[in-house]
């Protein structure tokens, strides 16, 4: 039930109010499995050829650039979907300027929910070419800052030996509406293990139900952010086997009917939860069945000043937000029925508190940052395999739980971001998509931030 | 006889047991029923199946559930294709339902299907009285005016007091705690027996629910995540300081509460189980019903102790052959009767035929995870969690290991079921 303050400000003399104060309304973003509607533009600023080869792939047709170079400014005629620039073998300061005159026309005519997109080398030799990769950084991070209308900018860094087939699932993310609140990010995409780069699975970054066939596993997923997971899972085609603490059972039988799942009900930090969650999969699927995705979502929250927080708040959160995931990995990995499927997924859930530090939580930061930690140690050890593991680190996204935080506070929670709003739990639970896609093989020790640029942390 | 085919158990939910009155005082039970359904459609993944049917009953019915079944199953994510049957035999109900499907599934008939059943004491049907009821039909059947205001001017004010339905044997006019209390004395059963089955009962259920042995039973219901009746902390002594309700030795502490809830059992043709990637806990090997002539002096609860002997003789099989014994707990008394039953060389021989007793059953083999004493007995509903249970502790004990089911039920009547670990 809103309070006085919140129907106020949402009032129709409220929102005219707010938005001479500099609060306007904040844009819709475009969600789902949507291109943009508007042109896409490409650019090659060295000559690599890769983005124009995803683009390719995906079936993208992109137009060349306007260039600001040094004449009148020159003018989008109608408004421009995407820029997608290609900054793979760029070595030299000098050659930034190739970005300026880019991205300067572009970002005048980018549309709503539009999209800038930068490619850049993840590896570089020289200390001029590391600056650059880094600059480039910088110039994303601030383009995404000053983009309008619910449009994002994104970086990403390819390491060598990259082919279109492994960036098609990334491409693809972030030029549709899937990718909506997160911006100003930069990750790393690499050549897909060696023996699925060659399965024609890999190369299907735009498919519309890559999981078909699949099953994945969603843990507290009865309600929230879990929820949409399950949902977003379902609608790619996976199978989803729903976990969630027994208490929360009613809500999980009716997710799992209508996803067409199965609901576990299962304490996770039960010393044979690992185990269970085999056993389930092996038994309702058969001896045969293997777990192509695991999503680590369950979480719980006891904030408190660390001043106030004593050894059962800190170990509870610390017991379910990472313990219990670090239990069950080795469990499902060790080629049991029921297991996780070589050229599977493990996903974890971190946060911005754990990035950045939150007040008041300590365990939580404590938990969420050592997902980050996990993930790093993990996907170099599971490579081999062609198992990848990432993690999402959302923001400020709208819950229930979220809901609780009083008014005023939430709104500005929702405001210190450059897309100026809360995320929804589909815009998480797209970007785990994402990550559980077959083709993001290529795809590994990554953490995304889901925060639509939160002001907060790295 | 073998049968053609097996049955097998592949699972089992239920609601949590909920005191009559209590947390499902607004449920129906259709709604009951339905989201029994639901959650064993979410535990083994049946949702939008059709099955080749769904049997199962209520013992407190309402007129406008003369199909409670099948719409509960147009409630459920099932199939809407799926046939349904309701089914009643009193407590027997749930049990009864269970060997339907078996029977089906055994004979061909169907592959897979489920039982169950379904009891809010909470939501119970209330009655007008007969005088109300004749002048009302009366007035329903007058074509004029005059007529109508006639017949409804033979109501008299008495015939407005409403009848609740009462746990009470027509032909005797006794209640079954009362008929329970005449057995319990007839079989010298001691209030300190009674009250020592009823602490065991809680005090299993209890650590059953802390080990999770019910995570994979049980789909909170409501906001209900356990049974509200079990009392974790209840103890012999605690028990002993309630005063009788029948009799000298029966009180609410060793007798069965009001209770509302809804149990649900899916069965399979085993292959069928198996090709449809589904476990198989147990074996349904046989079934039998027994009625006692309680209008003439028998002991209305004990038609279970008849059954079995009819049971055993068929299969050929002792009573010591079994790893388990689940006898629903109506009464703390009945089953502690029941035992001294199978015990009596007199009752053995003279009741039962036999010429030795049935004999003793090791008690530590007994309603092992709790009975209807802890976890509250919604009629039509027990003889489902009963079969639920037992075939998951028949499995963890590993392949052939066999449990004995009875359920004792109004009427003078007894159903009866082997079930055996695959």
């Amino acid at each position: 039930m809103p309070g006085l303050i919140e129907r106020a400000f949402y009032s129709r003399g409220g929102q005219a109010v707010a938005g001479r104060l500099g609060l306007p309304e904040p844009p819709v973003l475009r969600r789902g499995r949507v291109l943009p509607g508007e042109p896409v533009v490409r650019a090659s600023l060295a000559g690599s050829m890769l983005a124009a080869d995803t683009l390719g792939l995906l079936g993208v047709v992109a137009t060349s650039p306007l260039l600001d170079d040094g004449a009148e400014l020159p003018t989008y005629p109608e408004r421009i979907g995407a820029v997608v620039v290609d900054a793979c073998g760029l070595r030299e300061i000098g050659q930034l300027e190739g970005l300026r005159a880019v991205l300067r026309p572009a970002v005048r005519a980018l549309a709503g929910s539009g999209r800038v997109v930068l490619l850049a080398d993840a590896e570089v030799e020289g200390v001029e070419a590391n600056a650059v990769r880094q600059a480039l950084d910088g110039i994303n991070r601030t383009v995404g800052k000053e983009l309008r209308r619910g449009a994002t900018a994104n970086l990403v860094y390819v390491r060598p030996g990259t082919a279109a087939a492994d960036l098609a699932s990334t491409f693809s993310f972030l030029l549709e509406g899937r990718s909506a609140f997160v911006d100003g990010q930069s990750w790393t995409v690499g050549p897909a293990p060696a023996p699925l780069s060659a399965a024609p699975a890999a190369v299907r970054g735009s498919d519309s139900a890559p999981l078909a066939g699949r099953i994945v596993v969603v843990t507290g997923a009865a309600r929230g952010i879990g929820a949409q997971i399950a949902t977003v899972a379902a609608r790619d085609g996976a199978t989803v086997v729903g976990v969630d603490m027994p208490a929360a059972g009613e809500a999980l039988a009716a997710l799992a009917n209508r996803l067409h799942g199965t609901a576990l009900q299962l304490d996770i930090t039960a010393a044979d939860a690992g185990e269970r969650i085999a056993a389930h999969v092996a038994t309702r699927y058969g001896a045969d069945a293997r777990i192509h995705g695991i999503v680590h979502n369950a979480g719980i929250t006891r904030d408190k000043l660390l001043a106030n927080t004593d050894a059962q708040r800190w170990a509870q959160v610390l017991e379910v937000n990472l313990a219990a995931e670090l239990r069950i990995n080795p469990v499902l990995l060790d080629g049991r029925p029921g297991g996780l499927a070589e050229g599977g997924r493990i996903v974890g859930i971190a946060s911005t508190s754990g990035i950045a530090g939150n007040r008041g939580q300590a365990n939580y930061a404590a938990s969420k940052a050592g997902v980050v930690g996990l993930v790093g140690a993990e996907a170099p050890e599971l490579a081999g395999r062609g198992i990848t593991v990432n993690a999402v680190a959302p923001g400020f996204i709208e819950t229930d739980m979220t809901a609780k935080i009083p008014f005023v506070q939430r709104e500005v929670f929702r405001r210190t971001n450059s897309l100026g709003q809360g995320g929804q739990p589909v815009d998480v639970a797209e970007t785990i998509g994402y990550f559980l896609d077959p083709a993001s093989a290529g795809v590994s020790g990554q953490v995304v931030r889901v925060c639509g640029q939160n002001l907060v942390g790295q | 006889m073998p049968l053609p085919r097996s049955a097998v158990v592949v699972g089992g939910n239920r609601t949590p047991f909920a005191k009559a009155g209590g947390a499902y005082a607004a449920a129906s039970n259709l709604d009951l029923l339905t989201a029994a359904l639901d959650g064993l459609v979410a535990r083994f993944g049946l949702a939008g199946r059709e099955l080749d049917e769904v049997a199962a009953g209520a013992v407190l019915k309402h007129t406008r559930d003369f199909n409670l079944t099948r719409e509960a199953v147009l409630s459920s994510a099932l199939a809407p294709t799926t046939p349904a049957v309701d089914l009643q035999q009193a407590c027997g109900t749930g049990l009864e339902a269970v060997v339907y499907i078996a029977n089906k599934i055994a004979l061909g008939q169907a592959e897979v299907g489920i039982g169950g059943g379904v009891d809010s004491a909470s939501d119970a049907p209330i009655a007008v009285s007969e005088g109300l009821r004749r002048a009302l039909l009366a007035a329903n059947r007058a074509k004029t005016l005059p007529r109508r205001l006639q017949a409804l001017a033979g109501i008299r004010p008495s015939h407005l007091a409403p009848v609740a339905p009462q746990v009470v044997e027509p032909r005797t006019g006794l209640s079954m705690g009362e008929h329970q209390a005449r057995t319990g004395a007839a079989w010298g059963i001691s209030r300190a027996a009674q009250d020592e089955l009823a602490a065991a009962s809680h005090h299993n259920l209890a650590a059953a629910w802390s080990s999770g042995f019910f995570d994979d039973l049980v789909t909170p219901y409501l906001g209900v995540a356990r049974d509200t009746i079990l009392r974790p902390d209840t103890s012999v002594e605690k028990l002993a300081a309630l005063k009788p309700v029948f009799g000298d030795t029966m009180t609410a502490g060793n007798s069965t509460a009001l209770t509302d809830g809804a149990a649900a059992v899916l069965l399979a043709e085993q292959g069928w189980a198996e090709a449809n990637g589904l476990p198989a806990l147990a074996r349904v090997v046989d079934a039998q019903v027994a009625a006692v002539d309680h209008p003439g002096g028998d002991d209305l609860l004990l038609a279970p102790a008849h059954a079995v002997a009819r049971l055993l003789a068929r299969q050929g099989m002792a009573l010591g052959d079994f790893e388990l014994y689940e006898l629903h707990e109506a009464f703390a008394s009945t089953v502690l009767a029941t035992l001294k039953a199978w015990e009596s060389a007199e009752f053995c021989s003279t009741r039962l035929g036999l010429s030795t007793p049935l004999g003793p059953i090791d008690t530590d083999r007994l309603n092992i995870t709790g009975s209807s004493l802890a976890t509250g007995h919604p009629f039509a509903a027990t003889g489902a969690r009963i079969v639920a249970t037992a075939a998951k502790l028949l499995h963890e004990r590993g392949g052939g290991a066999r449990g004995l089911v009875s359920v004792c039920a109004a009427g003078g009547q007894g159903v009866v079921a082997i079930l055996e670990a695959v």
